[in-house]
């Protein structure tokens, strides 16, 4: 029963070999920079074993699995409305858009439809945490290039969206808010005004972004042309969201596969970079936080009446079937594979998480570029790494 | 009445020691309270330290006594005394610097004719200081802060050297006090009524001399030695406690030393128009004066620090070597040319 691949054999000798690596003093030919798993630049517990030759990177390889959780095995032993506590700290930055593509398999699995208003409400706190999410990168971008200002600015701003989220929500961080079949509740009382005054701070902080940030002639010199993935290497690597939209592909899962969220209801545009550098990236990402707060908008304005929760059970057994369901989440394309055997709890649940992808072309990305230009890169591939490890 | 000139050698010199660990730790508290606790608070939308004494003012207090009962931790693999003497050799080349700046007509430490080339000279130091605390450390970020350092510490020395001789050639002096008063009695265009602040005639000086102090002082965006995003703080990320402490204080106190050099060279130094320059009212305003113009200019470095981000190595480096020091030496032709002219 337990036989072990050949690949899990190589990954283990390779895991091995690294270790061995990093013990390694000083060489003769460069030296080897270690490099996390506690460092300022990795947020969190990724590291990166880099060669280096002087300033300059021979070879880098990441090494994930310092915060390994094991979400997928613990779905397996917990009910449906249970799962969603857990998932929405896997992105912890952006986590009730974690619950969305969850309760959206379960419910094609189940043949329930959300009414159009919970679909709205959904897309609204969907979109709202996007912008919590990406904003917290326009001034983490900033802070990993050198400018420490706008990442205060950034943390000031977020915050308003993070009091709306609470105030429909309950939590700030882990919402935990989306139902199988629909919502826990509805917008309290005059949330719809403040958050469109939000969505107005929200591009205003854009404009200063813009002005401080990214028209900065060093920021410039250190992203323009740093880091370029080329639109084939990035496909071929599994990249999505903004890194691959950075790179001039121009896919959206919020527009092409609109499953269960109102994105074909409204006008909005997905923003393409043809460069493919750390800029386009930041470029992309920004217009992206605008082009939200427009679609939070635009929701709001055309919210429909109704109730918010389908008639579903109480006791929730989600039928024998699989399904697949994939959303754009604010780090990329994120999708849940669930196989029920008509359980309370799900069989199996694969979790297709953005960030393992998109650091996955580091080894790639990394060669021969400057040791403060890893960071930059690192940066503007953003991950999470809840969102690596899960 | 007893002068200065009466007293012993022995007092006279621990006089002066004393006024130049006031002159430097006075100031650098001021820069830290003034510029760190609460401008760049400001800046970043926060209040700042609120709690120790009126207005957080006694934080500073708080944080020396913090950083007192540290620890001094030595890394295993450390050159024990190269990494112990460090932090002193940096903040030894802040102390030389202090001696040559004057606060007044009689309040100089060192009344040197080569004032200003020592103290170009004595702020080198602080390179071989950097350079210990990377190697010592035994550490690999630390090594590579202390390269890093040494090369832009080393490219930077020139354009602030260049910036400093037009200067030297309009005043005809290289000691501070003569430059002060060079300022003090100049005219600009036969009126007298301001003196005439080099700032005003060498303006292409004072921008390439404040540049090159930022990069010197290794404030952002020239920050790469210490690069808490990268190198986690570079050539300091193994110093703890007091060690760290002196590296803090050298600099903020270097940026005030510098700012001071800057306010002598470029805003007519202890000086004020309107008011006669042997006067002896200088010998008490004076000082403070000059910790005006020394708030004033940290105030620029401290803007653009929290301001931009970062340069490359490579990208501060072709700064320095292709636009700095060309832009030096052409405005040191041109000083010379019309100071042979007029």
């Amino acid at each position: 029963m337990t036989t072990v691949s050949d690949q899990q054999k190589l990954s283990y000798i390779a895991a091995q070999a690294a270790d061995a690596r990093v013990n390694l003093e000083i060489e003769s030919e460069g030296m080897t920079l270690n490099l996390g798993p506690q460092h300022p630049a990795t947020h969190g517990t990724l590291r990166i074993i880099a060669r280096i030759d002087g300033e300059q990177v021979i070879r880098a390889d990441p090494v994930m699995g310092y915060m390994h959780r094991g979400y997928e095995k613990l779905t397996e032993v917990r009910t449906y409305p249970q799962v969603t506590t857990l998932i929405n700290r896997i992105d912890w930055l952006g986590s009730f858009a974690n619950e969305v593509p969850f309760i959206l398999a379960a419910e094609k699995l189940m043949e329930v439809e959300a009414p159009p208003r919970a679909q709205w409400i959904r897309t609204i706190l969907f979109e709202m945490s996007r912008i919590a999410n990406v904003v917290l990168f326009l001034g983490d971008m900033a802070v990993q290039v050198g400018a420490i200002t706008p990442v205060f600015f950034a943390f000031r701003d977020r915050e308003h969206v993070l009091n709306q989220i609470e105030s429909v929500t309950g939590g700030r961080f882990h919402p935990n808010f989306d139902r199988i079949g629909g919502l826990k509740d509805d917008f309290p009382k005059g949330w719809i005004d403040e958050t469109r005054q939000v969505m107005k701070k929200m591009r205003r902080f854009c404009d200063e972004i813009e002005v401080l940030v990214m028209d900065n002639e060093i920021f410039q010199a250190r992203t323009r042309g740093i880091g370029v993935i080329p639109a084939d290497v990035g496909l071929s690597y599994g990249l999505s969201g903004a890194n691959i939209r950075g790179s001039g592909v121009d896919r959206d899962l919020r527009r092409d596969n609109p499953c269960g969220l109102v994105h074909d209801q409204i006008d909005w545009k997905v923003w393409t970079h043809p460069d493919g550098d750390s800029f386009s990236r930041f470029w992309v990402r920004l217009q992206e936080v605008r082009e939200s707060t427009g679609i939070v908008s635009q929701l709001l304005d055309s919210l429909p009446s109704g109730p918010v929760m389908a008639k579903v059970p109480r006791i929730i057994k989600v039928p024998a079937g699989e399904a697949y369901v994939e959303t754009e989440n604010p780090l990329g394309a994120m999708g849940y594979y669930i196989v029920s055997k008509g359980d309370l709890v799900p069989f199996r649940v694969k979790i297709r998480s953005a960030s393992f992808s998109n650091v996955s072309i580091t080894p790639w990305l990394l060669q021969g570029v400057y040791v403060p230009d890893i960071i930059t890169i690192l940066a503007s591939l953003y991950f999470i790494l809840g969102d690596i490890d899960r | 009445m007893m002068t200065l000139g009466e007293l012993a050698y022995w007092e006279l010199t621990s006089l002066r020691v004393a006024g130049g660990l006031a002159a430097v730790l006075l100031v650098a508290g001021t820069l830290v309270y003034i510029h760190l606790f609460k401008l760049v608070s400001f800046m970043q939308s926060r209040l700042g330290p609120m709690e120790a004494g009126p207005y957080g003012s006694l934080q500073l207090l708080a944080e020396v006594g913090k950083f007192l009962q540290k620890e001094d931790i030595f890394p295993r693999k450390a050159d024990r005394f190269v990494f112990a003497a460090a932090p002193f050799v940096v903040l030894m080349s802040t102390f030389l610097l202090v001696v040559v700046v004057p606060g007044g007509p009689d309040a100089w430490f060192v009344d040197n004719d080569l004032g200003i080339y020592l103290a170009m000279a004595v702020s080198s130091v602080s390179v071989i200081g950097v350079l210990m605390a990377g190697w010592g450390s035994a550490n690999k970020y630390s090594l590579m802060g202390g390269l890093r350092a040494t090369g832009q510490l080393i490219a930077y020395e020139l354009p602030l050297m260049l910036a400093v001789v037009g200067v030297v050639i309009e005043a005809g002096t290289m000691n501070m006090q003569g430059i002060v008063l060079a300022q003090a009695n100049g005219s600009i265009f036969g009126w007298s009524g301001l003196g005439n602040p080099f700032l005003l005639t060498q303006f292409v000086g004072f921008f390439v001399f404040m540049i090159a102090m930022q990069a010197e002082l290794t404030q952002s965006p020239f920050d790469m030695p210490i690069a808490e995003s990268e190198l986690v703080t570079g050539y300091m990320t193994e110093y703890s406690g007091m060690r760290f402490l002196m590296f803090f204080i050298g600099e903020f106190a270097t940026a005030g030393v510098f700012s001071a050099v800057a306010a002598v060279l470029f805003l007519g130094g202890w000086y004020v128009p309107g008011l006669d320059a042997t006067s002896n009212v200088f010998n008490v305003i004076g000082p403070l004066v000059m910790l005006g113009k020394v708030v004033f200019l940290s105030f620029l470095v401290f803007w653009f620090r929290f301001t931009f981000p970062r340069f490359r190595e490579d990208q501060l480096q072709r700064l320095a070597w292709k636009f700095l020091i060309p832009i030096a030496l052409v405005n040191i032709v041109a000083t010379g040319i019309l100071k042979v002219a007029f």
